[in-house]
């Protein structure tokens, strides 16, 4: 293991660490949604995961 | 109580107004950022600049996002120290680009276009359809921390397809991102154009590194 991989472990971890407290409050503090909701979420996320194959096929 | 109508009207056209005003200012500096950005990329790969640096390039990119933009966004302090995080951490994906364009240049072409081509297409989305994805802030913020937990688990495993997998989940949760923060924008008063910037930055930036390294992946070069 390189001093890269540590120095990216330690950010990482520093990453996490930093991210909890926010991620608590999102998580309490966030409206919660109905499925309509969702939905509006899940039909792009649809649209880019088919463009992602696209490109997948194009550089292939 | 037609005085009042009027005073309703114009208080929903001012708001209108200052949310299009904030859109103009955070795409304007958006493009400045990236294009920024992509000048110290290019210089990163014409300088054959190492994994090391890179890498502190990136670390103090992210010190100055989280301990240094906070504090001066609220003044036009905040535009350089935005340009310094942009810049660097164009500095640092120089080593990614130099990787993908000796195996096969297409693969960078093909993810810079699909990765604008899906930052327009959800901003369209969002400001077309106004819906208000504000709910999802708790499911993103969770997102984020399972994925950086599991690159960090992936340092020690050393796992292709640990790492494939939060590449596409990366792609997912940044196209959530771009979703919120524009919605943010319309819905919840954002009025702080360098956030929304910074947080569109990101987005795309960690949308490109998971587009390009899915597109290696798969096209039989990496």
């Amino acid at each position: 293991m390189d001093w890269t991989q540590i120095l990216s472990a330690v950010a990482l971890g520093a990453m996490l660490v930093f991210l909890f407290p926010g991620m608590r409050r999102a998580v309490k503090e966030s409206p919660k949604g109905t499925m309509q909701d969702w939905m509006g979420y899940i039909i792009p996320i649809t649209a880019v995961i088919g463009f992602v194959i696209l490109l997948i096929m194009m550089v292939q | 109580m037609n005085q009042f109508n009027t005073s309703a009207l114009s208080g929903s056209r001012l708001s209108s107004l200052e949310t299009s005003k904030v859109l103009k200012n955070t795409y304007g500096l958006l493009s400045m950022t990236l294009i920024f950005s992509g000048i110290m990329a290019y210089a990163s790969i014409a300088m054959g600049m190492g994994q090391g640096a890179a890498l502190i390039s990136t670390i103090v990119a992210i010190g100055l996002l989280w301990f240094v933009l906070p504090r001066t966004a609220n003044s036009t302090a905040g535009i350089p120290v935005i340009f310094a995080i942009t810049g660097l951490f164009g500095l640092g994906l120089g080593p990614v680009l130099s990787f993908y364009l000796a195996i096969n240049p297409a693969i960078v072409t093909t993810a810079l276009g699909g990765t604008g081509i899906i930052f327009l297409g959800l901003s369209a989305y969002a400001l077309i359809t106004r819906k208000d994805f504000s709910f999802m802030g708790g499911f993103l913020m969770v997102g984020m921390f399972v994925v950086i937990g599991a690159s960090l688990a992936n340092i020690f495993l050393q796992m292709p397809v640990l790492s494939l997998v939060g590449s596409g989940a990366i792609i997912m949760l940044m196209s959530g991102f771009i979703l919120f923060e524009t919605s943010n924008i319309i819905h919840r008063g954002e009025t702080n154009y360098i956030m929304a910037t910074a947080s569109l930055f990101l987005s795309l930036l960690n949308m490109f590194q998971a587009l390009l390294q899915i597109l290696g992946a798969f096209s039989g070069d990496d």
